[in-house]
């Protein structure tokens, strides 16, 4: 019996890893695609092979790019293990005699917990929107525009009710474009984009002009802009429910040029870009760093996605934001470095192999510092007032956590202690980026200064069953029973 | 904020924000005196964020029954001192004193138990307190829910808990409250003892980089291993790794802390706990935590379906015989050491003990058992 | 709100694609291949909790595992994220109000 249950597992299967274990499995190297979801595709393309939406020019041409990706994998021999939720990747206690050191993988699949031992870890983890903080956005009714698109996507729910969509970035466009061609309604867009970024983005544009999205972007934002009622300027947001009342949403209030507005609302979709959705790898130990222009932490990488944890390497949007077409490129680029450490090939057939991808990857970045600067949210909606709640799971407001700053707390870690706020099931993934910035700002420091939440595993919650019938060494019994 | 007193002085320097350094503090603070706690940054080994908060008093003191005693005061004290930060801060750290369990899967672990629990009480100077060993169906009273497994069990009315974090955090709000001027990101680099005052140089900071104070309480956890020499103290302290589970938050259903098992005031239930010589490192281990499970689920089989949400190792701050150390330096009057590993149950001792009588100005011959020097002596053959 | 487009509506009547299921004990329809939280969405089900901290109502906000907002009973056991299961024949889904039971 091999040491190893696979030279490599893949964590993900969007885009990034799609690629990843397509192509690190068409070269002979033993891959498993570990992912959550029932059916390829990750958020993307979710449902991409079983979507209700047959009508392709509901979802758009971008969206179907993802079954192109099936073939591979299903060609490559990897093993595709759906429904399995990564909970760890750690490295067992001791060096293996033969000097390799694998990685265990703890996961869970069909209500059972495992570990998995293999020798190369690709994470490719993906995005998650990015938390908009704003009074009322816990109420019933309130959603991601991410997530009505999985619902889309999924079952092929449209909103009905009166609709209102709020904040900025290239997905909230995308999907009231979707939304028009299927003929469902939206009664306003209100549109967050900070006035000023765009004095901040123009010195990017050139580099925009060049950029794939360009034209489709353009095409999309007209026919959105023209079809549909879009508000600008839009400089606070708030949804309330019935007068006294916390059941459902009822209206949402926006201010404009300094005037607050009411709009009767039974569904609003809140959306202000993407961040890396970093939990396992941040657990996993790969250190991480604040990155200025995407407002936000991503684990710090190599060109070719490996981390500071040896064996460790990650693709797509996990470490940083790049959309689709780049996260695939990173995936094949991170599965030629996987293959080159495990000795399956040697360091300028890994080199001379990338070329393509590599030229690929800066294509699908092309523009991206543009987008990037034109759409990072206002401080307003990343930074929101003390009234606001900040942590969903332990409903804790922006301004318990400044009152926690006042009494000494010097990052999210002490305030975590202090306040609950991180310590729920979520683990920090809707509150993470906001404490950090409601921190910053309320000492005067840097982001970067005040750090992140330190996460450990599980980074899904499992039963205390399924942790129970894991292996164990006699170390490990003779750690709790012997004493 | 109080200012400190001529020219940058302090009457007292605490060393440490942890639960031990925050309760001394406090105490201090309470007592008038102007005091600084110093404290580490956002990431720093912090086993006050990471323990179980039992305030226990059960089976503590076998081989010293001054620590059997000193354990029982605190548990005695600890409402009081909970209604006194209640009455301050406004929070509540949620002490209770239902009574705790420590339920046992063999029988041969039950005697060995109670005789343990007989010799406590054989010692010399021991203060007895009233517990009681339990067979299978008197504890199932008491515990609905045990597994087939558990035989039997110790209980003690004295034993309770509270939510440590929230303890934390009260503490932290207290003595800013008190005036206490707390310094993050001031970790301690050198300590001088001159002029009959103590100089703190702190590691890293641009702004000038001293504190000064007349007297100092070394309550740093692990870090009282390197800062006590510096003033002519000992705290031979080592880190020992125990892992902690917890759950979702779950409707209340049980009603006493068990040694390893207890239910938090905000429904989470928390398990523990293993004793692993490894270092500063606090690397999770999959199949220490999977022990853990297991015991959890033969002590109570209902929470197996149980979603486990987080997980932590934190170190426990030992001494070679895992009791606290108190003592006044001798060749620096006015320095002074406080390290233990139970700074949820003896946070009322600290606070409103110790603290007063370093405040007064030395600890007296009461402390004597607690003294470093018990390691020095040499051991009979 | 929300509701199906009408095209898969029409598809669903014609029966092959339906799951009944029941919410909170009353006979509700699916289509194979839903999330419960989707499922209960379809069915104008937007509160699907009321939270363990202060009883707020919550429904599904991120649809892809990371919120834990959808939190429900399914077939007794309680907690489970109702976007990552999918909808099954004569499954019982129930709202969920403060914190779970240890019992189920």
């Amino acid at each position: 019996m091999s040491k190893f249950d696979f030279e490599i597992a893949v964590v993900g299967a969007g885009p990034a890893g799609l690629a990843a274990a397509a192509l690190a499995a068409s070269k002979g190297a033993s891959v498993v695609l570990l992912d959550e979801q029932a059916e390829p595709g990750g958020q993307i393309y979710r449902a991409v092979t079983e979507t209700p939406v047959r009508d392709r020019k509901v979802l758009g041409p971008d969206y179907w790019h993802g079954a192109e990706l099936m073939g591979p994998l299903r060609d490559s021999g990897a093993a595709h293990w759906p429904g399995t939720t990564v909970w760890s990747v750690a490295r067992p206690r001791e060096d293996a005699a033969d000097g390799h050191r694998p990685l265990q993988i703890g996961l869970s699949r069909n209500g059972a917990a495992a570990m998995l031992t293999v020798r190369h870890v690709i994470l490719a983890t993906g995005a998650l929107e990015r938390p908009f903080p704003i009074p009322g956005w816990t109420l019933p009714g309130v959603l991601g525009a991410g997530a009505a698109q999985v619902l889309l996507k999924t079952s092929g729910l449209v909103p009905s009710g009166a609709t209102v969509m709020a904040g900025s970035g290239p997905l909230l466009w995308l999907l009231a474009w979707q939304y028009l061609q299927a003929g469902a309604r939206i009664d306003a867009i209100l549109d967050t984009t900070p006035k000023q970024n765009w004095r901040a983005a123009l010195p990017l544009l050139p580099g925009f002009l060049r950029s794939p999205y360009l034209g489709k972007g353009m095409k999309l934002m007209l026919d959105v802009r023209r079809k549909l009622t879009v508000i600008g300027n839009v400089t606070a947001l708030r949804a309330e429910g019935a007068i006294g009342g916390d059941s459902a949403l009822k209206s949402v209030v926006y201010t404009r040029n300094g005037a607050e507005h009411r709009l009767p609302a039974d569904t609003l979709l809140l959306h202000q870009g993407v961040i890396p959705n970093l939990n396992l790898a941040n657990a996993t130990g790969c250190a991480q760093r604040w990155d200025e222009q995407q407002r936000c932490w991503r684990p710090t990488t190599d060109a070719w996605g490996a981390t500071s944890v040896e064996g460790v390497s990650l693709a797509g949007d996990g470490a940083g934001i790049g959309g689709a077409r780049a996260a695939e490129e990173a995936g094949r680029l991170a599965a030629l470095d996987a293959l080159h450490r495990l000795g399956r090939i040697g360091r300028e057939q890994r080199d001379q192999a990338a070329v393509p991808f590599r030229a690929a990857l800066d294509r699908a970045l092309t523009g991206r510092a543009f987008l990037d600067t034109l759409y990072t949210p206002a401080e307003a909606f990343r930074v929101p007032a003390d009234d606001t709640i900040v942590c969903r799971c332990e409903e804790i407001t922006a301004g318990a956590v400044r009152e926690a700053v006042r009494m000494g707390c010097s990052g999210p870690n002490q305030a975590k202690s202090f306040l609950r706020c991180g310590m729920g099931p979520c683990q920090g993934r809707l509150c993470g980026p906001t404490v950090t910035e409601v921190i910053a700002v309320e000492r005067g420091v840097s982001p970067a200064e005040v750090g992140y939440y330190r996460l450990r595993p599980p980074v899904k919650p499992i039963t205390l069953a399924e942790l129970a019938a894991l292996p164990k060494t006699d170390a490990d019994i003779d750690a709790v029973f012997k004493h | 904020m109080t200012q400190p007193r001529r020219g940058g002085e302090y009457d007292v320097a605490v060393i440490g924000g942890g639960l031990v350094g925050s309760a001394l503090a406090w105490g201090l603070a309470r007592s008038g005196q102007t005091v600084a706690m110093l404290d580490e940054g956002d990431i720093a080994v912090r086993p006050s964020r990471g323990n179980f908060a039992l305030v226990w008093v059960q089976g503590k003191g076998l081989g010293m029954s001054d620590y059997a005693g000193w354990t029982k005061k605190s548990s005695d004290d600890w409402g009081g001192f909970a209604d006194l930060l209640y009455q301050q801060t406004g929070l509540d750290v949620a002490y209770r004193r239902p009574g705790g369990f420590m339920p046992m899967l063999s029988e041969e672990d039950l005697q060995a138990r109670a005789n343990a629990m007989m010799r406590l009480h054989n010692q010399p100077d021991m203060i007895p307190y009233p517990y009681e060993v339990m067979d299978r169906e008197t504890l199932r009273k008491e515990l609905p829910f045990i597994g087939p497994e558990v035989v039997g069990g110790t209980y003690c009315p004295l034993d309770g808990h509270c939510n440590s974090l929230r303890l934390l955090r009260t503490l932290h709000k207290g003595i800013g409250m008190l005036g206490v001027d707390y310094r993050p990101n001031h970790r301690v680099e050198r300590i001088e003892h001159r002029d009959g005052g103590f100089r703190m140089a702190i590691a890293g900071n641009g702004a000038g980089g001293e504190i000064r104070a007349g007297k100092v309480v070394i309550a740093a956890g692990h870090d009282g291993a390197r800062l006590a020499p510096m003033v002519g103290l000992s705290a031979p302290v080592r880190p020992q790794r125990g892992h902690v589970i917890v759950t979702e938050k779950t409707a209340p259903f049980l009603h006493h802390p068990t040694v390893y098992i207890r239910q938090t005031d905000e429904g989470g239930v928390m398990i523990g706990d293993s004793f692993e010589e490894a270092g500063f490192d606090t690397t999770l281990q999959p199949g220490v935590s999977s022990a853990i499970a297991e015991r959890a689920i033969r002590f109570f089989p209902l929470l197996g379906k149980l979603n486990v949400v987080r997980s932590w190792a934190a170190l426990r701050v030992l001494t070679p015989d895992g009791f606290p150390i108190y003592e006044e330096s001798k060749t620096a009057p006015g320095a002074f050491v406080a390290t233990c590993h139970s700074g949820v149950t003896l946070a009322a001792n600290h606070a409103l003990t110790l603290a007063p009588l370093i405040a007064a100005g030395g600890l007296g011959d009461r402390f004597t058992p607690f003294s470093a020097r018990r390691f020095h002596v040499p051991q009979a053959a | 709100m929300f509701r199906r487009l009408p095209e898969i509506e029409t598809a669903l009547n014609a029966a092959a694609e339906a799951v009944a299921f029941t919410i909170d004990g009353r006979p509700a329809k699916a289509r194979a291949g839903d999330s419960v939280a989707a499922a209960l969405l379809a069915n104008g089900v937007t509160a699907c909790r009321n939270t363990p901290v202060s009883g707020a109502a919550r429904g599904p906000y991120c649809m892809m595992g990371i919120c834990f907002d959808c939190l429900v009973t399914i077939d007794g056991t309680g907690n489970r994220q109702g976007c990552q299961v999918r909808v099954s024949p004569g499954m019982a889904v129930e709202t969920q109000n403060g914190k779970r039971e240890v019992e189920r």
